[in-house]
């Protein structure tokens, strides 16, 4: 199955190719009275979803292959968009409503004097990017520190991750915390120069997303690759024979855990302005519930399963929210379920189950009366 | 990384060195003064009914867990009661578990990989160089483990047997000066249990083996030292037909 999957890598990485070069195309130098022509919200729209994607990836490479469910990869995602929003506010200077060329609006509303340090040099662009995947990367590192050393796993992890981000999710709703309280980040002008509402700024935005997703995809296919991937496979399916042939388990999930998370910050620094708005809401637990369950659906440990999954559960939310707006959680949750029960390989690995003809290789008899194959 | 270190010149012969060891679970006395003495080159076996403290032992040699009093001390100077598991395994000991524990994702061949003797750091793991010999010291094991012909298969797909002559074949992969062996015959065919005595006795010849093991037809093919342990403490230790007639031996096995 490997080996149709790095072919299907390489039909992924071109079709990503070919999509950011198209839409801009399609978008930009096409009539708007074309049958082929991209609105603009479009464009916007699809450069979202392949940041969920770029999500999905991420939290496919925790777990995947090295089995770290975590339900706090959201909170990774939205720092790295509050960098960005940071900076994209910066940016916004005296052309605000209180006209202040150094304090945000909602600094100058709650009647602060100076700019708080944990703002300053946000008004440079690649500061900006930087912390957008530091400041999730050193949260992983704190974090996983202490969570892989206390040999914290299984369900107990994904709740202490889901406790994570939902401390921060009640600690950036407060005014005092100065990120812009219960209203966020928004109404932004424009990035390194560019306004954010022109189509061709939108376009940029979607194809710089792609370009990211690729990268992430290629980063994470070269780790697991290497022995280092080899022996993430191995934490996950037998921890304690790892740590008896001598590995120092915690600092491989460490590792892969922080990369992770470093991967969500930068999908969350390029969705926030192509959303135009980062609040507090982005850290809601349920956020990353749903990106676990766009893993799970397209298909854990494959990567582009994983990817996949992500923009088209997104797709179908789009469609649902617009169609029954009621129903959507009843839809994703019982997607949830029936994806678990019948295709814990998603959707990804029944796509590959039936395009293969059945495995030659003889299964062991001992393995088919212990019944143990997955 | 700090080793804890001593220098007991009466211990320096020894390979492995338990003296008064105790543990408890909950106020059951899981090892009641367990001292046991293993030196370079021998293979010992460990008989005893259940609950007689046999893989309790193992988890102390090994680091999984923390003795409430007494002295383990390896190759004459490490105290491993201060190592963790994976300091304890980087030190040169190796522990094959009950239950075959493989990684069964992965081609055997990888599992070997994943074994054979070379940094575990996470850096290395990810840049380094595969070592030139490793391909030829994964070879010699699979031959010798007689898994040449299964290389490519993944390991959850191998018999019960050929997963413990796996396991069995890790262990020499990563080399350690001490193997710590727990039941490897549970569940094979009698053929099985004869070549794993062959594969032992062969590994014995440059390695020191611990062997935990119920099968008695099996210890006797071994032809080693036997210590026969109950309720946390030796009972005897000897030759197998000098200590299978030791009268407490025998109550033990057949009741009273």
């Amino acid at each position: 199955m490997s080996a149709r999957l790095d072919r299907l890598g390489l039909v992924f990485v071109a079709t990503l190719i070919a999509a950011a070069i198209a839409v801009p195309l399609l978008s930009l130098a096409i009539p708007p009275d074309s049958p082929f022509y991209l609105p603009p919200y479009l464009v916007q729209l699809f450069g979202k979803y392949l940041c969920y994607a770029i999500l999905a990836v991420a939290l496919d490479l925790v777990w995947g292959y090295c089995g770290i469910l975590s339900l706090g990869h959201g909170a990774f995602f939205a720092l790295g968009g509050y960098a960005m929003g940071m900076y994209l506010m910066r940016q916004i200077g005296a052309r605000g409503v209180y006209a202040n060329p150094i304090l945000p609006d909602f600094m100058v509303f709650l009647n602060w004097k100076e700019l708080p340090v944990a703002w300053w040099g946000f008004n440079w662009f690649p500061y900006a990017i930087a912390m957008a995947a530091l400041v999730p990367g050193l949260l992983a590192l704190a974090f996983g520190w202490f969570a892989f050393r206390s040999r914290v796993t299984g369900v107990y992890l994904s709740i202490i991750t889901q406790a994570m981000t939902f401390a921060l999710y009640k600690e950036f709703f407060r005014n005092d915390f100065g990120f812009g309280g219960n209203n966020g980040l928004t109404d932004f002008k424009d990035l390194i120069g560019f306004s954010l509402q022109s189509a061709s700024t939108k376009a940029a935005l979607f194809s710089a997303s792609a370009v990211a997703l690729i990268l992430a995809y290629l980063v994470s296919r070269a780790i697991i690759a290497s022995k280092y991937g080899k022996a993430l496979v191995a934490v996950r399916d037998a921890e304690s024979r790892m740590r008896f042939l001598g590995y120092r388990v915690e600092n491989y999930k460490l590792f892969v855990f922080v990369l992770s998370a470093v991967i969500a910050g930068i999908a969350g620094a390029l969705y926030v302005p192509q959303v135009g708005i980062i609040n507090p809401s982005e850290f809601a637990p349920a956020n990353s519930i749903e990106a676990a369950i766009w893993v799970a659906v397209g298909g854990r440990g494959t990567l582009i399963g994983a990817a996949l999954g992500a923009i088209a559960v997104n797709f179908a939310k789009t469609w649902f929210t617009g169609a029954f707006p009621e129903y959507w959680l009843y839809g994703l949750g019982l997607l949830f379920v029936l994806v678990t029960l019948f295709l814990p390989k998603g959707l990804l690995g029944l796509a590959l189950k039936v395009g293969q003809p059945k495995p030659r290789e003889v299964i062991s008899v001992a393995a088919i009366e212990e019944g143990a194959e997955p | 990384m700090s080793l804890a270190e001593t220098s007991n010149p009466s211990l320096t012969q020894t390979l492995l060195y338990l003296d008064g060891v105790s543990v408890s679970f909950d106020g059951f006395n899981a090892l009641r003064s367990l001292s046991l003495v293993l030196l370079p080159g021998e293979m010992r076996a460990i008989i005893g009914p259940n609950g007689a403290g046999k893989t309790t032992m193992m988890d102390v040699i090994t680091g999984k867990t923390r003795p409430d009093e007494g002295e383990v001390m390896f190759d004459g100077r490490h105290d491993l009661t201060r190592l963790d598991e994976a300091e304890i395994a980087t030190l040169g000991v190796g522990r094959k578990f009950q239950k075959p524990t493989v990684f069964e994702n992965h081609t055997v061949e990888d599992n070997l990989l994943l074994a054979a003797k070379a940094p575990r750091s996470v850096r290395a793991t990810l840049f380094g160089r595969e070592d030139p010999k490793t391909p030829k010291t994964i070879d010699a094991i699979l031959a010798t483990t007689r898994l040449a012909d299964h290389r490519a298969r993944l390991a959850g797909s191998l018999s019960h047997g050929q997963k413990q002559w796996l396991e069995i074949g890790m262990l020499l992969a990563q080399d350690p000066k001490l193997l710590l062996v727990d039941e490897p015959v549970a569940g094979m065919t009698d053929s099985e249990t004869a070549a794993t005595a062959d594969l032992l006795r062969e590994i014995a010849r440059d390695h020191s083996v611990i062997v935990v093991e119920h099968d008695m037809a099996f210890v006797r093919e071994l032809g080693v030292k036997v210590t026969c342990l109950h309720e946390g403490s030796v009972l005897a230790e000897g030759a197998l037909d000098q200590v299978s007639a030791d009268p407490r031996v025998v109550e033990v096995y057949l009741g009273r």
